[in-house]
């Protein structure tokens, strides 16, 4: 609907965004019920969402979206009544609905056909719970089509308009209409105890977001006895008539037991959006109707005439007669308040993701530039008590400060990442008609935005995993002594500078000697080979590894363990398993917080800079003469601690120069692998420990074996940044249990 | 990005490879750097000389002689890198000198014989006079890419 240069875009573009918002609230709302704490708060908190999105949808004409969040809304809103309880099964339609729901904004926001099939079937469940209400609710174009000028007025289009003052509005052609009687000024005058007169003047903005009148007066009329009169005395002539202003407001007289505060709560989504005034009988009991048209504010009615007909006249000609200026704040101002109480706000700024790559980058340049100065100033050969030295210490501090905060502004909780595993669980359960639930633990954990982002795939898949392969059956489950009900855990923590997310499950854990099988049936590993616990649950991220007897409908798409060990290697992580048969397998993901920078090693091979990520080195050797064995030419192993370790001349692996003859005095690097196998790297000099700013290299032209990306130093030179998996790869070995070696590995 | 084949007048830059002239649209030209040592990336195509640092950012440079297959020269302190722009990415071309910017209409411009069978003809887009000097007019997304002589 809208072009690049619509000013209509940018708003619609923050309307999905806050979409965003609203459906992670839904989200929320609808766990804290599953978890059993249904209080009304929660409920209007849901309740809300579905209701702000569809508001803001009806403003931009998205009515697929408007259509079914219409209904999901008035499911919703059976449940604020208390009219319905929420069950196992109504929750299910919710959640299956606030997916969907998620969809649908998706969808919209890329001007997508919507999916009708799906749309339909879940309005059915959604109707379902809807009983007798389902058809007069059913047709929701009646509601978004709010058309004030609809309403059928017994009113003389060529009047001056003064007949219009006090005109009995008919609701017949409006959903089901409330029993309004007319207005008659005797029954308010009668009315003692909890008696409210509410006048209620909608501003243009009320319909643009989507709300109803109709629906308001309906809510209204359940809190007690009720007389609604419609103020029509600023109708203006057919001729002069804007039809996107609201001429019309409602004096509503209602005799009720509830306190004014929850007359107010019922207008709270329109808050802002009109004119309300509440206001107990018995206060203005002396001067009845008069003073409605004082309570008229100029911002909703252009011309708040009184009944004299001479003013009812073009709108600027008539000066207000007495505005009220703060007619609303008394009365509804206690409700902001209410809700800040129960979610703490928490105040943000939106900013383009752009703004905060440049300051990335920037401040990548200002710890470069930082090490540039601290390298020219220690070759000055300045006394380290110099002003100079000590200045640039403190520099070094706040470049490191200033480091880590830009870091942290492209944080994020790992929340959204989680809640769209609550929905992978939901589905794929689903699919394999197994009960599960999914624990969240942790979900307030930052992690880069770019690690959350890539991190999206490979959890999908071992969620899918564990509930298709890692839990049983529900009649396993209760043979073994489980509950039918198979849990899947899945937590976040920061340790040790690292964040670990970690997947769960309370299944039957690794059926460790089907898995050798199949690795044997599949020739990935000898038949003879006599392997560890450990080692044959780490068959399972080879490739061309699956366990599935079956392949379902989750499994068997051809993406393996091996893709997802790949993709958390590619963030800089490591993977691990552990299992427990009978009670489950955990897998257990470690990875760097932030893939911008990087604690290195500094090291120099064959004249070159060079930069090894720092966790993985493991320990540093000088060799000794003797310690380096022959197996076979081309192929060296070093003892350390009682074990073989293979060695790699770096040098030769990236081709600076010829093998090295003979290797006494050379430094080696030990690095650990993700399985925990080592290897052993030749080099020619550590130079530094030190953290460095990440930068990509652009592969479209030529991508360079073994390395993973390039550095700046301190010097302005680049430095490549290594990838020695890659390396030992590419130079013929796999490390991981040098007996399930694939012999193609060499021709790589 | 303008083709040098379009219809009228384009500005080119000429620049001197092993005795011979060559040129670029200037629009595709981002600046032109002096000589920095570039880091090798290993086992790398040989035309590939390394990665520079260019205010923060990685730079792929090429040596454009030997990726049009031109013998290699010695390395002298006229050699500059001319960075490049084609389609958002950016490359360095070390040239053996810059020469001058010159406009040319298309009629100036004629489509090289078709010899393409080597490398050196197919990244040539068309030939130019210019003071009797014939100016070759490189094709720049032929030039950078080299997927297939990196495969080969």
């Amino acid at each position: 609907m809208s072009t690049d240069n619509d000013p209509m875009a940018e708003i619609r573009a923050s309307f999905f965004i806050e979409c965003e918002e609203l459906l992670e609230a839904l989200q929320d709302g609808l766990q804290i019920i599953e978890d059993g704490a249904d209080d009304a708060e929660t409920i209007n908190i849901v309740f809300r969402a579905v209701h702000s999105i569809k508001g803001g949808a009806g403003a931009f004409g998205l009515e697929g979206l408007v259509r079914f969040a219409h209904r999901y809304e008035t499911v919703l809103d059976e449940v604020r009544a208390g009219r319905l309880d929420v069950g196992p099964d109504a929750l299910k339609v919710f959640f299956q609905a606030a997916d969907h729901l998620s969809d649908l904004v998706r969808i919209s926001r890329e001007d997508a056909p919507l999916p009708t099939e799906t749309t339909t079937e879940l309005l059915g469940a959604l109707d379902a719970f809807l009983g007798d209400n389902a058809g007069a609710e059913g047709e929701p174009d009646e509601d978004i089509d709010f058309q004030p000028m609809g309403l059928s007025f017994d009113l003389d289009l060529d009047d001056s308009g003064d007949d219009a003052a006090d005109t009995e509005l008919n609701l017949d052609d409006l959903p089901p209409p409330p029993a309004f009687d007319a207005y008659d000024e005797a029954t308010a005058a009668e009315m003692t105890g909890g008696a409210y007169e509410i006048t209620f003047i909608p501003g243009p903005e009320l319909f643009d977001t989507g709300n109803e009148p109709a629906l308001l007066l309906r809510n209204l009329q359940t809190l007690g006895d009720m007389t609604v009169r419609c103020n029509l005395f600023d109708l203006p002539p057919l001729t002069k008539l804007v039809p996107e202003i609201p001429h019309i407001g409602w004096t509503i007289t209602l005799t009720t037991t509830v306190e004014e505060n929850e007359i107010a709560s019922i207008f709270e989504f329109v808050e802002g959006l009109c004119t309300l005034k509440i206001s107990s009988v018995d206060a203005r009991a002396d001067d009845p109707p008069s003073s409605i048209a004082d309570q008229i504010p100029v911002a909703a009615l252009k011309k708040p005439s009184t009944d004299m007909p001479e003013t009812i006249d073009p709108p600027q000609a008539a000066p207000p007669t007495a505005p009220e200026p703060t007619p609303i704040a008394a009365t509804t101002n206690d409700k902001p308040a209410k809700q800040a109480a129960s979610a703490p706000a928490k105040s943000v700024v939106r900013v383009d993701l752009d703004r905060i790559e440049r300051l990335v980058n920037l401040v990548g340049e200002l710890v470069i530039n930082q090490a540039m100065l601290s390298q020219s100033l220690e070759k000055s050969g300045l006394s380290p008590h110099s002003d100079a030295i000590s200045g640039l210490e403190d520099f070094q501090r706040l470049t490191r400060d200033i480091q880590d905060s830009v870091m942290m502004i492209r944080a994020q909780p790992v929340k959204s990442l989680f809640q769209r595993m609550s929905r992978i669980v939901r589905e794929s359960s689903a699919a394999v008609g197994k009960d599960v639930r999914l624990q969240t633990v942790g979900e307030a954990t930052e992690v880069d935005k770019t690690v959350i982002e890539r991190l999206a795939d490979p959890l999908t898949h071992m969620i899918r995993n564990a509930v298709d392969h890692g839990l049983e059956r529900p009649d396993d489950r209760i043979a073994a002594g489980k509950e039918p009900q198979g849990k899947v855990r899945l937590s976040a923590a920061h340790r040790s500078g690292r964040v670990v997310i970690e997947i769960a499950d309370d299944g039957a854990g690794i059926n460790r000697a089907r898995v050798l099988q199949i690795a044997i049936d599949k020739g990935l590993i000898p038949a003879d080979a006599s392997l560890s616990d450990t080692e044959i649950d780490n068959l399972l991220f080879l490739p061309g590894f699956s366990t599935a007897a079956v392949v379902s409908d989750l499994s068997g798409r051809g993406v393996g363990m091996d893709v997802v060990r790949t993709a958390i290697q590619a963030l800089g992580g490591r993977i691990t398993i552990t299992s427990n048969p009978g009670e489950g397998t955990t897998f257990s993901i470690s990875l760097p917080l932030t893939l911008a920078v990087l604690d290195g090693m500094v090291i120099e091979v064959a004249g070159e800079t060079l930069v090894l990520p720092l966790n993985l080195v493991v320990e540093t050797l000088t060799l000794k003469k003797g310690d380096v064995q022959m197996v076979r030419p081309g192929r060296n192993v070093i003892e350390v601690r009682s074990g073989f370790v293979p060695l790699f001349d770096l040098g030769e692996a990236l081709g600076y120069r010829p093998p090295l003859e003979k290797f006494d005095g050379a430094v080696i690097l030990l690095i650990a692998h993700e399985d925990e196998s080592c290897a052993a790297l030749v080099i020619d000099n550590i130079i530094d420990q030190r953290q460095v700013v990440i930068k990509g290299l652009d592969e479209s032209f030529y991508r360079a074996p073994g390395i993973a990306a390039a550095t700046i130093l301190g010097d302005g030179q680049i430095a490549l940044i290594l990838d020695p998996s890659d390396i030992i790869a590419k130079a013929g070995t796999a490390v991981n249990m040098p007996n399930t070696v694939p012999a193609q590995g060499l021709s790589a | 990005m303008t083709d040098s084949t379009g219809t009228g007048t384009i500005e080119l830059l000429t620049f001197r490879l092993a005795e011979q002239e060559y040129a670029l649209d200037i629009m595709s030209v981002r600046e032109i750097r002096g000589w920095t040592h570039a880091t090798p990336l290993p086992h790398a195509p040989q035309f590939m000389k390394g990665v520079i640092n260019l205010r923060g950012t990685v730079l792929p440079v090429m040596d454009l002689a030997l990726r049009l297959g031109l013998p290699e020269r010695a390395q002298n302190d006229r050699n500059v890198i001319i960075v490049v722009k084609h389609e958002d990415i950016m490359t360095g071309l070390l040239v053996d000198a810059v020469s001058d910017i010159v406009a040319v209409t298309s009629e100036d411009l004629q489509p090289p014989p078709e010899l393409a069978s080597n490398m050196a003809e197919s990244v040539v887009s068309a030939l130019t006079l210019i003071d009797e000097r014939m100016i070759r007019v490189l094709n720049l997304p032929m030039t950078v890419n080299t997927q297939e002589s990196a495969a080969a």
